[in-house]
Order: structure tokens, then C-alpha cells, then sequence
């Protein structure tokens, strides 16, 4: 008890100038951490603002792009005038003239309007494209002929900015007399904001109301196939023969610090080379996906080697070892073991250098792939455009309709990005848990 | 202290014993290095890492069927040596190896030998238990596989089942062939990696401290299991535990400094060492 006591009194006693001196330094020390503390979290969440604010401002800007303004009409498909052969075979029914049927459908429904000049500004309220809504959806559906049914059409892209209030008041395109006709409809109940089914379906068009990304999504598909095809093998090939082949000597070390700043080149740098390489000397078609594809892949393999190489040097070499002492060759302790221990890994590198290529505009510009490509390409040698660059396209063209356009392609292409490195974080995931 | 008496001893004076004779441990191994019957002939072997040597000079005869342990400080060479005879050497860079080392009278660095082929005939188990991440099951067929050792299924199947029972790893495992080896703990790794080796069908087994990252009761398991694989295969085995060494080996070898020092049976080298050097080390005077 009284020991204990002791000891009280010692604690309780006025603190030595030494502990002191302790104290106050311990509580600086403490000031400028919780200081630091702050630092970083208005660091991250000034990042997080701006992030937050590009979201918001291209949604806002582009959602409205997947919603196309249709109009009611009420069609008779007049058989004399879809079937000039009289026959409903797909062939005479693709031969129809279709646009006959949308004028009479829009001139019965307005019988008031007679005046030529007036009857064309009628017309304008649907889109071009309406025509060959209603011929595909008579190929669909040849029952329909010698009757009449109610069909939407596109509106023209006047009256989409119109009804979407995109238009300042100073450059509505349309007349007095198309807003009353354009009111009759809506109070008819005939005008809707409805799915815009060529957004995605269509390759790019004058016609903003049916310009699409299907062509661009189609052209970096292609693109990106023939850069995988190309960057994972070699790119493979390269980090396995590197790391666990090669000789340690001057020349390997020297092979190794240009790959890494190979990494490290601006991409437009590339762009040129396969203009003056693959275009110029191998005579690549321009404007293709494969010649974007064998820049690309240029591009993405010292990427995918020098993942490719981290992930083989993470496989512990007691692994190898095994292997070998078993009297396995070094090629199938590689193929065996090795390899498919860091696959993960290497898949990773793979698919962020993919992610990288996907969204890659200069290079391609380089090479032609920046052309007006309605029809979608059907294969790496049709004349395409990607993702990107449409994007580029669009955000440059002088049409008002274009702008929503290049904003929602823009969510598509964060949306496909998004969806690659989700991919990414998962495998690597999966690889971290493989050695805990 | 005596550095003018031996000018060209190597061996800096790490023992404080004056009456030393060092001059003995440089150029010659105490002790007969030879055996009746022979599985591995090694002369004047020196390894070089670079230009340091790993170890100098060592010439011994392994015995078939016997244990020969080797003991010795740590970074005295007992690793280095022991990777001669199965050619793992060659996988590490810079690495180089003199003289000769013949298994069964065939000269193992001869330019035309197969690697592979004499790995299959000395099996080898590290010092870290280093199973495949895959099935238990797929860690001993690998090597049978490999080799196309077995016609049929079945065949596998024994041999897998053989090589577990010999490594007693079989009633352990033989419900649960399918989870990864490495699942399994430290000891029972350790057995899944000696049963891997026993598959191929060696002649000799090469052992680095396989017990070293163990518990004591699974190390008592795998020295047990040493002693009865001897009937069949030839053991060297590093450790750097003499009770170990004296426990399974008939045969052991006391490495310094890359040198081999001493060479005796096992009951000798404990009771009635001959050199200063293997003294010192065995009463625990250093190492
Ligand atoms: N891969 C290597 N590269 C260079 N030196 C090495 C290498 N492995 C071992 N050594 C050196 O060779 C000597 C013997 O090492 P080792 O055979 O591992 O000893 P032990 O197994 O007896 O502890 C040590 O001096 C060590 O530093
Ligand atoms: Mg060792």
C-alpha cells in the first residue's frame, strides 16, 4: 500500500522539464499530422469535385441523345405504291416508294395545307430517314400492305432540339406555321420522346437525328481485335523470353530500358511511324481497322511487356525450381507453372493497355481513320472510324444536333472503359488471393 | 595472431583456437572420402559464383543407400554442393562448375547428357515447402505425367496412391485429393513435396534442410520417414541441426568456409571428430 502510494505521489508531482519539453513536442508532432490529414482529404475532395462535375455535365448534356422525338402518322400502305411488282417479295417491296407514303400520310393529316412551298416546310417535320423506317418495318411485317395503321416515324432534327428545348429561342429553324402544326400533333398526342433506336444501330450521318455510334463501335471493335491479336502474343512472347530466357548482359538491359520508354513515347509519334511504316512502305489500306490496329499494337505492347514481365517476376521462383527438379525443361516449367500463375497478372496489363488503346484519338487521325463512315465496317479492311474519334467528329461538327451526340458517345465510351478496368481490378484480385 | 605461419591458408582465423591446424583444412579432408559402393564420385569440385567461390575443392564418394548428412555454418557451401548433383546450379546465372561428378560412373556435366534425364534420377526437396498451387493430387502426377510414365489412368492413380504412402502423407490426403497442396500445412507440404519426388523413381533424393521451416513434431515425421526411404533411395541431406544429422544419416560431412573438412560415419564424427574445425562446431563452440 504504502509503495503503491508512493508511486502516486511520484506521477502526481509536478512534470520534469524533460517530459515536458516531450509533451510539447509530441502535441506539434500531432498538430502537423492531423494538419497533413487535411491536406488530403481536400485534396481528394477536390478531385472527387471535378470528376463529379465532367459526369454530371456530359450526362446532362448527352442522355437526352438515346431519346429521339417521333412522330404519329397514320400510314396506308398503298399496295400499288410499296409493291411496284405486285409480288410482296422482299426484293419489290425494298423498291417501294416509301416517302410517297409519309407526304400522303402527313397531307391527309393537315388536308388545310395546300400551298406548295408549305407542303414541303410539312414535310420537313419528319426526318429523312422516316422512309426507310416505315420500308423496314414492312419487311417486318408484309401483311401490313392495302392497309392503313398508325406508324411512329423520326421527326426531323429541328423538331427534336424543338421538343427537347435545346434550341435558343434565336435559332429555331422552325416557322410559325410548323410550331402550330407541330402544336396539333402534340395535342393529338402524336408526338413522343421515344427510344432512339439508331444511336446505336447506325454508322454517322448528315442527318443528325439518325447519326449513330453503331459504325465507330463496330470500326473499334475491329481495331481493337486486330491490336489484341497482334500486342498479347508478341507482347507475350517478349516478357516470357525476357524474363525468364534471356542472358543478363549489355545488350538485354538495353533492350529493356527502351521497351520501357517505348511506353513512355507519345502516342501521335506512333500515329507517324505507322503512316511512313505500314501506309506508305507495306502499302496498308488507310483508313482501315487493321492498319489502326497494328499502330495500336505497337502502341499497347511495351505496355503489356512490361506488365507481362512484373507478372512473371512475381511467380516465386521455388515454383521453377520444383518443376525443373522434377526434370521438367525450362520451357514447360514456364508453360506448366509459370505461365498460368501469371496469367492474371499479364491479362491485367493487358486489358489496361487495351482500355488505353480503345480511347486513343491522335495516332488514328494519323492514319485516315478520322473519314465520314456511314456503313458500318463488316470486317479489319473496310474503311472505319472509332469510338474516339467520332466523338471527335462530332464535338467539331457545326450542327447544333451533334452536341448530345457527342456526349452520350462519350458515356459510351467511359461506360466501355469503366467496364474494362472493373475487369482489371477483379483479376488482379483474384491474383493477389492466389499468394496471401 | 598466426597469419605469418600459414601464407597460403584461405581460411581467415573465425576459431580462436591457436593450436588449430588450418594448414590440414585447406588442402585436404580429414577422413575416408571414399565408399565401397559408390552412386555418386565426386572430385575436386569448386563452384564459382561469379568469381567468389561457393565452394572449393571437394571431393566425396555418396554410397547408395545411405544417408550422408551435411552439416556445417551457415554459408559454408552445404547448399551449393548439394545442387552440383542434380545440376541445379546451371539455373543460376554466373554460377560455374569444376571438376568432376559422376552418377554411376557417367560424368553428369557431360555436354550430351540430358538434364532432365538425371533430375529424374535425383529428385530434389527444398528447403521451403513448395508444392504447385494445384490439387494434391496434380502435384504428384506432375512429374509421372511429364515423363509419360504411366499408360492409363489407373496406373496413375496407383502410383500417386504409392508415392503418398511412401512419404505416409496417404492417410492424411486420401480424402481430399482434389484441394490444392498448398492448403495442407507446413509439414504435410513438405511430405507432399518428398512424395512428388519419390513419383519420377529416383535413385538419390537431394534434401536441403527439409525440415528447417517445421515444427518438431512434423520434423520427428519427415526424419522418420528419411529413415525409412533409405532402404530404398540414396539421401544426402543438409541440415544444420546435429542432433538431426545424427539421427537419421550413417554418413556425415562437415563443410567450412567451402571447404570440406571432415568426411566420417556419422556416430564418429559426433563421438571422436578428428578435426579441430568439426570439434569446435559440434560442441557448439561457433556456427
Ligand atoms: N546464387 C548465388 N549467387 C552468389 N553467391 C551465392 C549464391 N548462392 C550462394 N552463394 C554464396 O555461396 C556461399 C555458400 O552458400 P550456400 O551454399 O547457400 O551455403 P549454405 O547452404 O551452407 O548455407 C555463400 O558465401 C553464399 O553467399
Ligand atoms: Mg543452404
Amino acid at each position: 500500500m504504502n509503495n503503491a502510494d508512493d508511486a502516486m505521489d511520484a506521477i502526481s508531482s509536478p512534470v520534469p522539464a524533460r517530459l515536458q519539453r516531450l509533451r510539447r513536442n509530441i502535441r506539434r508532432r500531432r498538430r502537423a499530422e492531423r494538419r497533413f490529414r487535411i491536406y488530403g482529404v481536400v485534396a481528394v475532395t477536390i478531385g472527387l469535385v471535378f470528376v463529379l462535375f465532367l459526369f454530371a455535365n456530359i450526362v446532362a448534356k448527352g442522355w437526352s441523345a438515346f431519346l429521339l422525338t417521333h412522330v404519329q402518322l397514320d400510314v396506308h400502305f398503298d399496295s400499288a405504291t410499296v409493291d411496284p411488282e405486285g409480288d410482296r417479295s422482299p426484293q419489290s417491296l425494298a423498291r417501294g416508294d416509301y416517302a410517297k407514303l409519309v407526304k400522303t400520310a402527313l397531307r391527309e393529316r393537315f388536308p388545310q395545307v395546300r400551298k406548295r412551298r408549305d407542303k414541303r416546310a410539312l414535310y420537313k417535320l419528319v426526318s429523312s430517314a422516316a422512309p426507310y423506317v416505315l420500308r423496314d418495318r414492312l419487311l417486318e411485317h408484309p401483311e401490313w400492305i392495302g392497309r392503313t395503321l398508325p406508324v411512329w416515324v423520326p421527326a426531323s432534327d429541328d423538331v427534336d432540339l424543338w421538343m427537347k428545348g435545346q434550341v435558343a429561342s434565336a435559332d429555331v429553324r422552325l416557322d410559325e406555321k410548323q410550331r402550330a402544326w407541330l402544336s396539333a400533333l402534340i395535342e393529338q398526342g402524336r408526338v413522343e420522346k421515344r427510344w432512339n433506336p439508331f444511336f446505336f444501330s447506325r454508322g454517322d450521318s448528315r442527318q443528325p437525328e439518325v447519326a449513330g455510334i453503331g459504325a465507330a463501335v463496330a470500326g473499334s471493335f475491329f481495331t481493337l481485335l486486330v491490336t489484341l491479336l497482334l500486342s498479347f502474343p508478341i507482347g507475350v512472347a517478349a516478357a516470357v523470353y525476357l524474363e525468364e530466357f534471356a542472358p543478363k548482359n549489355r545488350l538485354t538491359d538495353l533492350i529493356e530500358v527502351n521497351i520501357n520508354n517505348l511506353a513512355a513515347v507519345p502516342s501521335i509519334v506512333f500515329g507517324l511511324l505507322g503512316l511512313a511504316a505500314f501506309i506508305q512502305f507495306f502499302g496498308v489500306p488507310r483508313s482501315t481497322p487493321l492498319v489502326g490496329g497494328l499502330v495500336l499494337a505497337l502502341m499497347t505492347l511495351p505496355t503489356i511487356i512490361v506488365a507481362g514481365r512484373a507478372a512473371l517476376q512475381a511467380v516465386p521462383p521455388s515454383i521453377r525450381d520444383a518443376a525443373l527438379a522434377l526434370g521438367a525443361s525450362r520451357m514447360q516449367a514456364v508453360t506448366h507453372h509459370v505461365l498460368p500463375l501469371s496469367l492474371s497478372g499479364i491479362l491485367t496489363g493487358t486489358i489496361i493497355g487495351m482500355a488505353r488503346a480503345l480511347g486513343e484519338t491522335a495516332p488514328l487521325l494519323m492514319i485516315g481513320m478520322v473519314a465520314f463512315i456511314v456503313d458500318i465496317p463488316r470486317g479489319p479492311l473496310d474503311p472505319a472510324t472509332v469510338l474516339p474519334v467520332q466523338i471527335y467528329l462530332w464535338a467539331d461538327a457545326a450542327e447544333r444536333a451533334y452536341v448530345e451526340k457527342s456526349s452520350a458517345a462519350i458515356m459510351v465510351l467511359l461506360a466501355f472503359l469503366l467496364l474494362m478496368n472493373l475487369a482489371a481490378i477483379l483479376l488482379r484480385r483474384r491474383f493477389e488471393q492466389r499468394w496471401q | 595472431m598466426n597469419t605469418a605461419t600459414a601464407p597460403e591458408m584461405e581460411i581467415p582465423a573465425v576459431v580462436g583456437s591457436e593450436e588449430l591446424d588450418r594448414r590440414e583444412a585447406v588442402s585436404e579432408t580429414v577422413g575416408d572420402i571414399t565408399h565401397p559402393d559408390p552412386v555418386f564420385t565426386c572430385r575436386n569440385v569448386t563452384v564459382w559464383y561469379g568469381d567468389k567461390p561457393g565452394v572449393q575443392d571437394v571431393s566425396i564418394d555418396i554410397g547408395r543407400h545411405e544417408v550422408l548428412a551435411m552439416i556445417g555454418p551457415s554459408g559454408c557451401g552445404k547448399s551449393t554442393f548439394l545442387r552440383c548433383l542434380n545440376r541445379m546450379n546451371d539455373t543460376i546465372e554466373g554460377a560455374r562448375v569444376e571438376g568432376t561428378l559422376e552418377l554411376d560412373g557417367q560424368d553428369i556435366y557431360d555436354p550430351a547428357l540430358f538434364v532432365e534425364e538425371l533430375r529424374t534420377r535425383v529428385g530434389m526437396v527444398f528447403q521451403k515447402p513448395n508444392p504447385f498451387p494445384k490439387s494434391i493430387y496434380d502435384n504428384v502426377a506432375y512429374g509421372p505425367r511429364l515423363h509419360g510414365m504411366t499408360r492409363s489412368k489407373a496406373d496413375l492413380d496407383d502410383l500417386v496412391r504409392e508415392s503418398l504412402e511412401k512419404a505416409a502423407l496417404w492417410n492424411e490426403v486420401k480424402d481430399r485429393l482434389d484441394e490444392p497442396g498448398t492448403g495442407l500445412s507446413g509439414g504435410q507440404q513438405q511430405r507432399l513435396c518428398i512424395a512428388r519426388a519419390i513419383a519420377v523413381k529416383p535413385e538419390v533424393i537431394l534434401m536441403d534442410e527439409p525440415a528447417s521451416a517445421l515444427d518438431p513434431i512434423a520434423t520427428a515425421k519427415i526424419e522418420e520417414l528419411i529413415d525409412e526411404l533409405r532402404e530404398n533411395y540414396t539421401i544426402v541431406i543438409v541440415t544444420h541441426s546435429m542432433q538431426q544429422a545424427a539421427r537419421v544419416s550413417q554418413r556425415t560431412a562437415y563443410f567450412h568456409m567451402g571447404r570440406l573438412v571432415e568426411v566420417g560415419p556419422t556416430t564418429e564424427i559426433f563421438t571422436r571428430p578428428r578435426h579441430q574445425l568439426t570439434e569446435d562446431y559440434i560442441t557448439g563452440r561457433f556456427g
